[in-house]
């Protein structure tokens, strides 16, 4: 089952800047995807379309059913609630604690109390941060940091989990201790989509990789390896 | 179920917005002595122009169009233009005052006329018989007047004509400017209180993203900044009411409810400075309100 089509998309800037080409591709429901691309391939602009920060010039997004791109911004909140987002610099909300940064999504939805605590218990429980839930992000390492910003966007029940660099500000045992979380999140049925340039960890996931490259789709395979000849 | 869930969500907002005002004290603060400054301007200016309103309806209602029958007219007469008067619209009261009493009052007024006028006899009164007429619409007093000078044996009609008028037109003028002094008070005070607002939500602009991100309706971003402009113009409001309150009652006492003259009567503190109080609030309130909502604006497009 698809849950993601992406078909004919081009996206160019007000600046007149193509960052993507006739792009086509298809993300079944539970799939483990990593986009990778260098600098410019326009792998950001493609996520950042996939949660609606930037539309589509022309072509079609669809997930879920929702055509994104025809999405109306006051509508863009009822996407955003069925995605979560992980980002490379984490955006915690520094004055506020582990459980308070993951419960405040909930709060805003308007759960009660209780249901509250249940569920932010069980996503800090899921990263395994059930210790920490007092200490202020500053107090927490950058692995663990990232792991309450996973904990907040899984904390919904999202279908879909788009990481964009999340281990750019990472060392490599932690990063791969990210990607376990992820692969524990993507178990549970979660669509997984990562972006990133850290080829160790591609080769050890053994997942899909789509290659883009200077705004066009290079490859896509299945348990795909970050090729070192290839140019990125 | 849903309704239950909004009811949460206001609760948490007003405690949130609650919350940042004392977070942000020092920004917040700026806010607050900026609605408080404009408040007293503004409350000073509500007062005064309040007053002026009063002491011109004061004024307005005193108005008396003094009818001069002629001296040949009889009491036959003389009830003819009464019943005449009578007939005109806009007629609220009819006095009938003789040119006898009329001796008599101006008797008690000074030692001279009393001298003058006991001197007289009776039939060597120079004064008139009149009638003093009170109008309901002062607006319209000198069609009034007009219209009695016509009916026969009268032999002239006084209104203070000029001097009231004229008096009323610059009241009404004060009163205007006044009123566009507040207005604008008002209008600069919003955009004020946008920009230092915005100051404030600048240090935000994260906390705005991240509720964007995570799935936050705008509406529900923008209503603990909202709540928090409504603490801010509330308490903005705090000094100028108190101001106002102490400061009016003191001011009442000391005049004696009068200015300048007993012309000029101020209007008794309460409930009046109630109700400025009131409005003041609601400015303070209704300012820091927008000034939010137009400063979060900006951070909410996607």
């Amino acid at each position: 089952m698809e849950f993601i089509r992406i078909s004919d998309v081009e996206k160019t800037y007000s600046s007149g800047v193509v960052a993507i080409y006739g792009l086509n591709l298809k993300i079944k429901k539970g799939d483990f995807a990593f986009i990778i691309g260098a600098s410019g391939s326009g792998k950001s602009t493609l996520i950042k379309m996939l949660y609606r920060e930037e539309k589509p010039t022309s072509g079609e997004i669809i997930i879920g059913g929702v055509n994104v791109g025809k999405l109306k911004n006051r509508k863009v909140y009822k996407l955003r609630r069925k995605i979560g987002i992980v980002f490379q610099d984490f955006k915690l909300l520094p004055k506020l604690t582990v459980y308070e940064n993951v419960a405040f999504v909930l709060e805003m939805f308007g759960y009660d109390k209780s249901e509250i605590r249940a569920k932010t218990l069980k996503a800090l429980d899921l990263v395994g941060l059930k210790e920490k839930v007092k200490s202020y992000p500053d107090q927490l390492s950058g692995g663990e940091q990232q792991r309450v910003a996973i904990a907040r966007a899984i904390v919904n029940a999202p279908k879909l989990l788009i990481c964009d660099e999340p281990t750019g500000n990472l060392d490599p045992d932690t990063s791969l201790e990210i990607m376990k979380v992820l692969e524990v999140i993507n178990d549970l049925g979660t669509t997984v989509i990562v972006v990133t340039h850290d080829r160790d960890i591609v080769n050890k996931m053994k997942k899909r990789v789509i290659l883009l490259d200077k705004g066009r789709l290079r490859k896509d395979f299945e348990k795909g390896t970050y090729d070192k000849n290839e140019k990125h | 179920m849903i309704k239950m869930k909004n009811i949460r969500i206001l609760i948490r907002n007003i405690r949130d917005g609650l919350k940042n005002v004392i977070r942000n004290f020092s920004l917040s603060l700026a806010s607050i002595s900026c609605i408080t400054v404009t408040l007293l301007i503004v409350a000073v200016a509500v007062v005064g122009s309040s007053n002026v309103e009063n002491f011109t309806k004061v004024i307005r209602d005193d108005f008396t169009i003094v009818v001069y029958m002629s001296n040949s007219a009889d009491s036959k007469i003389e009830n003819t233009i009464k019943e005449e008067i009578e007939k005109l619209s806009n007629i609220e009261s009819i006095e009938y005052n003789s040119k006898k009493d009329i001796a008599e009052q101006m008797k008690g007024e000074s030692d001279i006329f009393n001298t003058i006028i006991s001197s007289w006899s009776e039939s060597e009164n120079p004064l008139y018989d009149t009638y003093l007429v009170k109008v309901k619409d002062s607006e319209k007093i000198s069609d009034v007047a007009n219209k009695i000078e016509k009916i026969d044996s009268v032999e002239m009609v006084k209104y203070g004509e000029g001097m009231i008028e004229s008096l009323l037109s610059i009241f009404d003028i004060l009163e205007k400017i006044l009123i566009i002094i507040v207005v604008s008070l008002i209008i600069v005070t919003a955009f004020l209180i946008v920009n230092t607002i915005k100051i404030t939500i600048f240090s935000r602009q994260e906390e705005i993203e991240i509720k964007r991100l995570v799935g936050a309706s705008n509406f529900s971003i923008k209503q603990p900044f909202v709540i928090e402009g409504l603490f801010i113009g509330l308490i903005g409001s705090i000094i100028p009411i108190l101001v106002t309150v102490y400061g009016y009652s003191i001011l009442y006492e000391k005049t004696g409810g009068v200015f300048f003259s007993k012309f000029i009567q101020l209007i008794k503190p309460f409930p009046f400075v109630f109700w400025v109080s009131i409005i003041l609030a609601m400015i303070g309130i209704i300012v820091g309100m927008f000034g939010s909502s137009r400063a979060v604006r900006k951070y909410l497009k996607i």
